[in-house]
């Protein structure tokens, strides 16, 4: 695709967005568009870093959760611009990912799994332990929204475009970049890693980019969600939502960048629909417990049946 | 202009367990020649060329290029030398169309890094062009222009191996390792292939090559080193090597071919 097609879609989708977000006014459905667009978000660079390095994170729910608490501290607790706040998140994230990645990308295997699983209980014991700073389990309120002048992004229409903006131009940038010398050599490492490295790709260095920039796109996208519901706590950034991150990638097909779009927007409505349907079968409150073990379930299937994702069934056979 | 040899490999030895693939190897090879490894399957060629491009680290001896001693298990830091290689079974990057594996090759030849290629800077998109232009012309040479925006796993045996060819002087390489880049070839192929790396030679890259087959080996190369058991047995011009008793000795039972 090129450049200027590229642009043109999303423009397309953005007129569309903003159309849904002036004329919908439902705040039930304006609330799944925009954690539709945080998800897809939260998914986008993980689906890079499972697609070109080659390796899974199972703690990307820390870096929303370092995203979330850096804006939301330094702009509830300490009065932080929130614009600015949310550079710090975003700056964190990128860093966090950094140090993690530095060590195991120069050895070979699974262990970014491995690595990340801890890092991501790690992270999670550090948010409900650190009370002072983060609120505990109680968590944090107060967060101001993000505002413009007098414009206020604290409307649930004003949040999709907010969202949305930011989705749309992530995409933008992820498909120059995989349009490019960087993303060609990332292609040629999913292909060959040492022919790779023959061509003079320094493929560890290239991937610790990667894990980085999917760590910063992540934390961007909890920062958007601490500013969008003003309050944060713990509960939403354990392993269950890693596991769903995974799950959106693999839904939506590993590897490409709509992918991350179509498959947070089927997690998101299927969630909802467990959400509505689960009590209905059992008496007890376990809906969440319920809702991991059905992703589980779908990760599976389409680990068999259809392991290019969802948005290979618009493409025609090769 | 240096004086020396632009590879030196001295005393290299590469033990496996208790295996040793490669022992004590010493050999230089001048800038401007095409010299060729030879000797039966199992004799140490390709383990000297993962040694000499940083895939296997040596247990011991060195590799100098251009005077200066190689880095070892850093692959891509000895290709950012100068060094370009093929590999033995043609590892393209499949899913990718011709003309992007031979601009992989070109990676170490732009510079655009992560922000500019997600901005599309001015400068990224010139160079891009100008990566574009220098991949077409390297097609050109190896006769692939016609194939630029097929996938790579829908070429042919033999145009894989050319694509592979592609890909390694994609980067400007000073010295060229093909790994058996006649394997598997048609006659006719492998007519065309001596006639390319002699092409190549010409055009200012020096090469190393590792190869079965005799006659195309006699044919292309100004000196021949033979290997047996990891054991360097004759070097020399291609003429004194095959009248050498030890290497038709070595070759006895073989088909001389």
């Amino acid at each position: 695709m090129t450049a200027g097609r590229r642009w043109a879609i999303l423009l397309g989708a953005a007129a569309l967005v903003a159309a849904a977000g002036g004329f919908m006014r439902s705040s039930y459905l304006l609330g799944m568009l925009v954690f539709i667009a945080l998800n897809a978000m939260a998914a986008l660079g993980l689906s890079l870093v499972m697609g070109f390095a080659g390796q899974v994170s199972l703690g990307q729910a820390a870096f929303y959760g370092i995203g979330a608490y850096v804006s939301g501290v330094l702009s509830a607790s300490y009065g932080w611009n929130p614009w600015v706040a949310m550079a710090a998140a975003v700056a964190a994230g990128a860093a966090t990912a950094f140090l993690i990645g530095l060590p195991v990308f120069r050895l070979s295997g699974l262990l970014l799994a491995m690595a990340t699983l801890g890092f991501g209980i790690i992270v999670y014991y550090v948010m409900v332990n650190w009370s002072g700073v983060t609120g505990g389990p109680s968590g944090l309120t107060g967060v101001p929204p993000l505002a413009v002048g007098p414009f206020r992004f604290d409307t649930d229409a004003r949040m999709v475009w907010l969202a949305w903006g930011w989705l749309l131009l992530l995409l933008g940038l992820a498909g120059n970049l995989v349009d490019s010398r960087i993303g060609r050599a990332l292609r040629a490492v999913h292909g060959s890693e040492p022919a790779a490295q023959a061509a003079g790709i320094d493929t560890a260095r290239l991937k610790l980019g990667v894990f980085a920039a999917a760590g910063a796109s992540t934390a961007l996208a909890g920062a958007l969600y601490a500013h969008y519901l003003t309050f944060i706590n713990p509960s939403p950034f354990g392993f269950a939502f890693s596991v769903e991150l995974v799950v959106i990638v693999v839904l939506g097909g590993v590897s490409s960048l709509w992918g991350s779009v179509l498959g947070a927007a089927a997690v998101v409505l299927l969630a909802e629909g467990l959400r509505s349907l689960l009590p209905l079968l059992s008496a007890s409150r376990a809906g969440a417990e319920y809702e991991i073990v059905i992703f589980g379930l779908i990760l599976m299937l389409f680990m068999i049946f259809l392991p290019a994702g969802l948005t290979a069934l618009g493409r025609r056979p090769a | 202009m240096i004086a020396g040899p632009l590879l030196e490999v001295q005393g290299l030895t590469k033990e496996f367990g208790g295996l040793t693939a490669v022992r004590a190897v010493d050999f230089r090879v001048a800038a401007g020649q095409i010299k060729a490894l030879i000797g039966p399957n199992g004799a140490g060629k390709t383990t000297i060329f993962n040694l000499i491009s940083g895939a296997l680290e040596p247990t011991r001896g060195a590799v100098f290029f251009e005077g200066e001693r190689l880095p070892t298990r850093r692959p891509h830091a000895v290709a950012a030398r100068g060094i370009a290689r093929t590999f033995q079974l043609a590892r393209l990057f499949g899913a990718m169309t011709v003309l992007d594996n031979v601009l992989v090759g070109c990676h170490r030849r732009g510079e655009a890094g992560w922000a500019a290629c997600a901005f599309r800077t001015r400068a990224m998109r010139e160079e891009e062009r100008q990566l574009r232009t220098r991949a077409q012309r390297t097609l050109e040479l190896v006769g692939l222009e016609a194939r630029a925006d097929v996938p790579a796993n829908l070429l042919t045996y033999g145009e894989q191996r050319l694509v592979e060819v592609a890909r390694a002087l994609g980067m400007g390489p000073r010295l060229l390792l093909l790994d058996e880049p006649g394997a598997g070839l048609s006659p006719a192929e492998h007519l065309k292939l001596a006639v390319l790396i002699k092409r190549i030679r010409d055009g200012g890259t020096t090469v190393l090559l590792v190869d079965h087959h005799m006659d195309f080996v006699m044919d292309i190369s100004d000196e021949v080193l033979v290997l047996s058991y990891g054991e360097k047995l004759a070097e020399g011009a291609p003429q004194t090597v095959r009248r050498n008793p030890a290497v038709i000795e070595a070759y006895l039972g073989e088909e001389p071919d």
